[in-house]
């Protein structure tokens, strides 16, 4: 019996007068690649901000593993953000640390470890995203897109977390460094028993790596497994996934 | 406790229990380090009674075999080897070994010195060709004065003119103060307090009106045309003003110097009136001058050129601060941390590169017997 990871009950987002989220319901649930989608502006990188304790929503709650996030205080929270791993967008490394110091930063303010554990650890996880392990000594700058978001992968996973939150993983990759990054985190969904809520564009991605989807349309979310939101009627998940971008795919996944 | 050992002749036999995790991986690794091997022939991981063990624990047992099998002994597991241990073999497979930081080798000292000046030399060059070619950018104005840009200058005039003027008046007003009382306390010994004036005068008109307005531009402006510059390359805004077919040095570069070439003579005629005034301020409260006597007694200390030297100094400060200011920003490549490195540059440069330049007219202006 799976139990659901991530519950967030009427979610309430708002800036100044304009309203992203309007009671919002989410669930994730163990084990399970979750997919957001949605438009642009339809506050995709927002819903992510709140569930991460970022961002207090006006109203609703955020249960993450059963503790409602948005009445925990900062050293709560603090300690809330070693069970989750992020990658955001752009990836978001710390340009004047190597990829390896990357990687070590979680570890050294979160962890007590020693020198050699600290080195071979953060390798372990550098190799892990298959990385090659002279990236560990480059600078961001130095690296190609598909490897800072391997390396951002790399420094999302440091505390060992059970829970990852993806921006757009595969945003700006070619198709096939993008097909091998999904393949890469279904790998390591699977060897880790990880529980991963990802937001995407990209419908290639959706089909080879999610279990569900959740769509936010009209300020709320309508999720389910691929095949019955791809049967949604709301117009807007309907060219989502019948467009012409999507009837590629979609004669093979029982639209 | 999480690891307990029990010894039968020659093997070793540990059992492995509880949470083995990222967070006790430090508390854990000096137990698993401190087991002896010594006449050991097996080892034996039992890992049936463990509660959670992730990627972090599991290279820890991944650690422990590689160790044991260093030293000599078989080893194996009651149960199955966690699927986890697996990964981190997988992972880091057979050269996992020496992955553990190269640091980079210190250069031998006639290296590095051959380096540094080769370095310098380059780096001489490179900030001569960006003159250069700033330089013909600008005379391609006399052409076609599309080139110069009036808005984006008037926008930089603005930007580090005449939002300047209220710090830069407040300056030349303290430092005038300064004189007058320190010249006051001097010369009031010897009953010569009617040179306070000149002192003042001419030292503010000379030399510490442009000084301090050309240190205090450096500090705000010369410092804010390196950062905007940086974070534009950062952002990669120049690429794509490059690739639009627009230069960068027009619309970076000449708007800026242009814009501080107009802008400093201007806040020097300010610093050097409030200076003035402030000297007539202190004169008058502290010395009962009359107001009158100051100003005729400012009128005789000034020679013909007394104002001039100072003010032409301006536009010769400014471009050395829109100079350094926006070559540095333009150097900026990949980190965040190189766009501070380089505008602290820019601002230490530029204020360098105006005193020298004084101390230059200072000797300059002697010779000339001005």
């Amino acid at each position: 019996m799976t139990q659901p990871v991530i519950e967030a009950r009427g979610i309430v987002n708002q800036f100044g007068a304009q309203r992203v989220h309007d009671g919002l319901d989410l669930t994730v649930l163990s084990g399970e690649i979750f997919g957001i989608v949605g438009g642009s502006g339809s506050g995709k990188s927002v819903l992510l901000n709140t569930i991460l304790g970022l961002r207090r929503p006006q109203a609703g709650e955020v249960r993450i593993e059963g503790t409602d996030i948005t009445r925990l205080d900062d050293a709560a929270l603090r300690e809330l953000k070693t069970i989750y791993g992020v990658t955001f967008q752009a990836g978001a490394l710390f340009s004047s640390l190597t990829v390896l110091q990357n990687v070590q930063l979680p570890m050294l303010e979160h962890l007590d470890l020693g020198e050699r554990a600290l080195q071979e650890l953060a390798m372990l996880k550098v190799r892990l995203v298959g990385l090659p392990a002279d990236a560990a000594q480059k600078y961001p700058a130095q690296l190609s897109g598909g490897m800072i978001k391997r390396a951002a992968l790399a420094r999302a996973l440091a505390l060992d977390p059970r829970l990852l939150f993806l921006d757009e993983p595969t945003s700006g990759l070619d198709p096939i460094g993008a097909a091998a990054f999904d393949e890469l985190l279904v790998g390591l969904q699977r060897e880790l028993a990880l529980t991963v809520v990802m937001i995407t564009h990209d419908l290639d991605s959706i089909f080879r790596t999610c279990n569900r989807v959740g769509v936010i349309v009209d300020r709320k979310m309508v999720s389910g497994d691929l095949a019955s939101i791809a049967a949604n009627p709301h117009p807007w998940i309907q060219a989502y996934f019948h467009g012409d971008r999507a009837r590629r795919f979609g004669a093979g996944h029982g639209a | 406790m999480s690891l307990r050992e029990a010894r039968r002749d020659s093997a070793l036999c540990l059992s492995v229990e509880g949470a083995w995790t990222a967070r006790r991986v430090g508390a854990l690794e000096p137990a698993v380090l401190a087991l002896d091997f010594s006449g050991l022939r097996q080892l034996e991981i039992d890992c049936r009674e463990v509660v959670t063990l992730d990627l972090s624990g599991a290279w820890l047992l991944y650690d422990l075999e590689k160790r044991a099998t260093a030293a000599g002994l078989s080893v194996s597991y009651l149960g199955d080897r966690p699927p986890t241990v697996r990964l981190v073999a997988q992972t880091l497979g057979h050269d996992g070994e020496s992955v553990v930081t190269r640091l980079e080798r210190p250069l031998q000292p006639v290296t590095a010195l051959g380096r540094s000046v080769i370095d310098r030399w380059q780096a001489a060059l490179s900030g001569l060709a960006f003159l250069g070619e700033t330089a013909l950018r600008f005379a391609r104005g006399f052409l076609d004065p599309r080139v110069w840009r009036p808005i984006s200058i008037a926008r930089h005039v603005y930007e580090t003119g005449i939002h300047a003027i209220p710090i830069v008046a407040l300056i030349a007003f303290l430092i005038s103060v300064i004189i007058a009382y320190m010249g006051a306390q001097q010369l009031q010994k010897f009953g010569a307090d009617i040179f306070v004036v000149d002192l003042v005068t001419v030292g503010v008109l000379r030399e510490l009106g442009v000084l301090l307005t050309a240190i205090i531009v450096a500090g705000r402006s010369g410092s804010a045309f390196a950062a905007e510059i940086g974070a534009m390359r950062l952002n990669q805004e120049v690429d794509a003003l490059k690739a639009t077919g627009v230069e960068p040095i027009e619309v970076l570069i000449l708007p800026r110097w242009i814009g501080l070439v107009i802008a400093l003579p201007l806040l020097t005629v300010i610093a050097d009136a409030v200076g003035v005034l402030g000297g007539a301020l202190l004169c008058h409260y502290l010395l009962d001058m009359p107001l009158v006597q100051y100003f005729q007694r400012v009128e005789e200390s000034v020679a013909e050129f007394t104002f001039w030297a100072g003010l032409v100094k301006a536009p010769v400060f400014a471009l050395l601060i829109a100079g350094s200011g926006t070559y540095r920003g333009l150097q900026v490549r990949g980190s965040s941390r190189e766009l501070g490195r380089l505008t602290t540059v820019a601002v230490v440069q530029s204020i360098f590169l105006v005193i020298l330049a004084d101390a230059l007219f200072a000797v300059l202006f002697m010779e000339m017997g001005i």
